[in-house]
């Protein structure tokens, strides 16, 4: 789960990490009201304005805006306000910004980068810190990789004030200031381990030129299988980050994605699911989405997972691969005709059953009189969901 | 010949009377595993319904003790299941296959910690796997065994239903399996490819491996380099994933293409480099495989 940076910045607040004061606003007038209020409370004239979505790349396609007079910063909400912001992680479509953050300007004397999170090879979760800071990452890890300092945390004892000493020794820090490093890592990483976050980025992380250490921008992803535990992050959730489609599949506990193309799938076990993608794509289709209805469904989830599919209107055939393990055949065929029975069915379905029950799910489906085209295998399956849909445009001309 | 599991394995359901569990310990019997007990914490001395003949213990300890299991398969629900794994390495198991999905990733950085510290002789596959099959022996987790067939095809894979699917192409072109471990698709994990990678190398009943990575992480690169080093069989491998969007989390926790890392077509390159070979479709895994035999 994402959420917004002023949301991420309240938690790192709530855990006595140093944030700038900012106020959040959903609308233009609110954001124009914090303006003097964020110049009262930080006692300077400097605010920025920032967009909020949940993309990455915000600076860069023009969704923050530092303003050293009010006016300055009027103009720019209403400005960036109701603007589509497009960044490599939003897609070609964009993001409409429908939350600013207005947050006090510092005085900065140096830009750092810092990030969490779990690095698989060892099984821990680890720290990152660099020089690099306020630029991309990934690209300083991909051509100086050296300058990447990285510090593990080991589950046993948790992080050690040692290690903020190390990396700060490396990063050249000051004494004074590597005092502040010790005491805001010592709580960055509570509230990472408290929170089960999956990703935790300052980036950048800076020291003001009266040498404080704070956190400039915080991008935040929590575990999703830990989400049990944090039910009060449930109202962080913001519907305008997510597709419709995803956000019903997420009430039904069902993994959903949503793609480009016109093939919809229902596959079981996300492996499978994403090699149907794969082989659609190899025939020559274009899959409408990821889905994969897990192992432990039942008739009534599978058929919700059924409608979330037919409810995008871009879908045009739907392709039903199951190889039942831990999910019966049976199940998936009564969803289906339970789905169908309710919804109607108004476009080719292509179903490919094998494992558990398959021959109980077969009969099923045979018995029920419902239009479908079997396929034997996943590369005959796919091969006619890709022809449907090909045989539908040829019908349309 | 086979590799983790056999006709030696006597094996506990952890959360055997839950709905999930019962299921899949009738299949295991049915298939003629050895099930020795089950273990649910609180239903010691119940009977669980078709199962009745298997004795249920309050903890593993006394299925250990009492009823000589030397294997464990755990179906406890998540919140639970960390718990569950400790019990099982500290009672004395051996072998520990976690089926459950959802476990979070800070349960199972700790559980790793003690393991790899504390219990270095214990192996874990999972969790978030489908198990452990040695066709016509064993067969431990939640893999249909009609599909699989005795032979000589040892089976890795990070993906449940796709090594149902390589499996069931193997069994129908009659190139039988020593054994199949499905490794999962978590982050953290047990066993990884490497350690299942050795032990068919060194098993005489395997004369080939099918390896099924998918995107995320850096396990496929670095089990090329192992390949490439120690494993003088012949190997082919599947990749899933090829068309994931980056940033998307493909539905395992840790099918995530993130920061330029993890992308299927890195990972194939890898794995060419290193002389095997790769099946451009998920439909012709076993046909690759057989080309290179």
């Amino acid at each position: 789960m994402k959420i917004h940076e002023y949301q991420g910045k309240e938690l790192l607040r709530k855990y006595g990490v140093p944030v700038p004061f900012g106020i959040p606003a959903l609308s233009v007038e609110d954001a124009l009201a914090a303006i003097p209020r964020v110049q009262k409370e930080s006692g300077g004239d400097v605010v920025v304005v920032k967009a909020q979505i949940h993309a990455g790349g915000r600076g860069k396609a023009g969704g923050v805006k530092v303003a050293r007079t009010r006016v300055d910063a009027e103009e720019a909400v209403k400005r960036i306000f109701g603007m589509t912001l497009v960044t490599p992680q939003t897609g070609p479509a964009g993001k409409k910004v429908q939350r600013l953050f207005v947050e006090q300007g510092l005085a900065i004397a140096k830009e750092y980068y810092l990030g969490m999170l779990l690095d698989r090879a060892t099984g821990r979760v680890t720290v990152m810190a660099s020089t690099e800071g306020g630029v991309d990452i990934e690209e300083v890890a991909a051509t100086h990789p050296e300058k990447i300092l990285k510090e593990s945390v080991n589950p046993a004892v948790g992080w050690q004030d040692y290690q903020a000493r190390r990396l700060a020794k490396r990063l050249a820090m000051t004494p004074a200031v590597t005092g502040e490093l010790v005491k805001f890592l010592r709580l960055l990483t509570r509230c990472y381990e408290d929170m089960d976050c999956s990703m935790l980025e300052v980036n950048p992380l800076v020291v003001t030129q009266d040498g404080k250490v704070l956190a400039l921008d915080a991008k935040i992803n929590f575990d999703d299988n830990a989400l049990y535990r944090h039910p009060e992050l449930a109202e962080w959730r913001d519907p305008n980050e997510e597709d419709p489609q995803e956000t019903a599949a997420k009430q039904w506990d069902l993994s959903y994605i949503a793609l480009e193309g016109n093939i919809g799938c229902m596959v079981n076990g996300a492996g499978l699911a994403m090699s149907t993608m794969d082989i659609i794509k190899f025939y020559g289709g274009q899959p409408a989405n990821f889905l994969d209805v897990g192992g432990g469904a039942t008739t009534e989830k599978v058929t919700a997972a059924f409608k979330i599919i037919t409810t995008d209107p871009a879908v045009k055939a739907i392709f039903v691969n199951i190889f039942g393990g831990i999910m019966k055949c049976d199940t998936i065929a009564n969803g289906i005709i339970a789905a169908v029975k309710e919804t109607g069915l108004s476009m080719p379905l292509v179903v490919r059953l094998e494992g558990t029950n398959v021959e109980l799910g077969k009969k099923l489906l045979a018995d029920s009189g419902l239009n479908i085209l079997a396929a034997a295998d996943m590369a005959d399956g796919a091969q006619k969901a890709v022809a449907a849909v090909a045989a539908l445009k040829g019908g349309a001309k | 010949m086979s590799v983790l599991v056999g006709f030696d394995t006597r094996l506990v359901v952890q959360g055997m009377s839950g709905s999930t569990g019962a299921f899949h310990a009738k299949g295991a019997v049915e298939y003629g595993t050895r099930v020795v007990a089950g273990v649910t914490p609180g239903k010691g001395g119940t009977k669980v319904a078709g199962l009745e003949q298997i004795p249920m213990f309050d903890t593993v300890d006394e299925a250990v003790q009492q009823a000589g299991a030397n294997t464990s398969v755990i179906f406890v629900p998540p919140p639970f299941a960390a718990d569950a794994i400790l019990e099982a390495a500290a009672s004395g198991i051996e072998l520990i296959i976690t089926i459950t999905e959802g476990i979070p990733a800070r349960d199972m950085i700790r559980v790793k910690s003690v393991l790899d510290r504390d219990y270095p002789h214990v192996t874990t596959v999972g969790p978030n796997c489908p198990g452990v099959i040695t066709p016509g022996q064993c067969k431990i987790g939640i893999m249909p065994g009609y599909i699989h067939k005795p032979g000589g095809v040892g089976v890795v894979s990070r993906s449940g239903t796709l090594t149902y699917e390589v499996v069931h192409q193997l069994s129908t072109i009659g190139l039988g399996q020593s054994t199949a471990i499905g490794i999962g698709g978590d982050p953290v994990k047990g066993m990884d490819f490497i350690e299942a990678l050795a032990l068919f190398a060194d098993d005489p009943g395997t004369s080939a491996i099918f390896m099924i990575g998918e995107i995320g992480g850096s396990s496929e690169e670095e089990a090329a380099a192992f390949i490439k080093e120690h494993v003088k069989k012949p190997v082919a491998a599947f990749i899933g994933g090829q068309t994931a969007p980056p940033g998307k989390r493909m539905g395992h926790a840790g099918a995530i293409i993130s920061g330029g890392k993890g992308a299927a077509k890195d990972k194939i390159a890898a794995l060419e480099a290193a002389g095997i070979k790769v099946s451009p479709t998920p439909a012709e895994m076993a046909r690759t495989l057989a080309s290179i035999l």
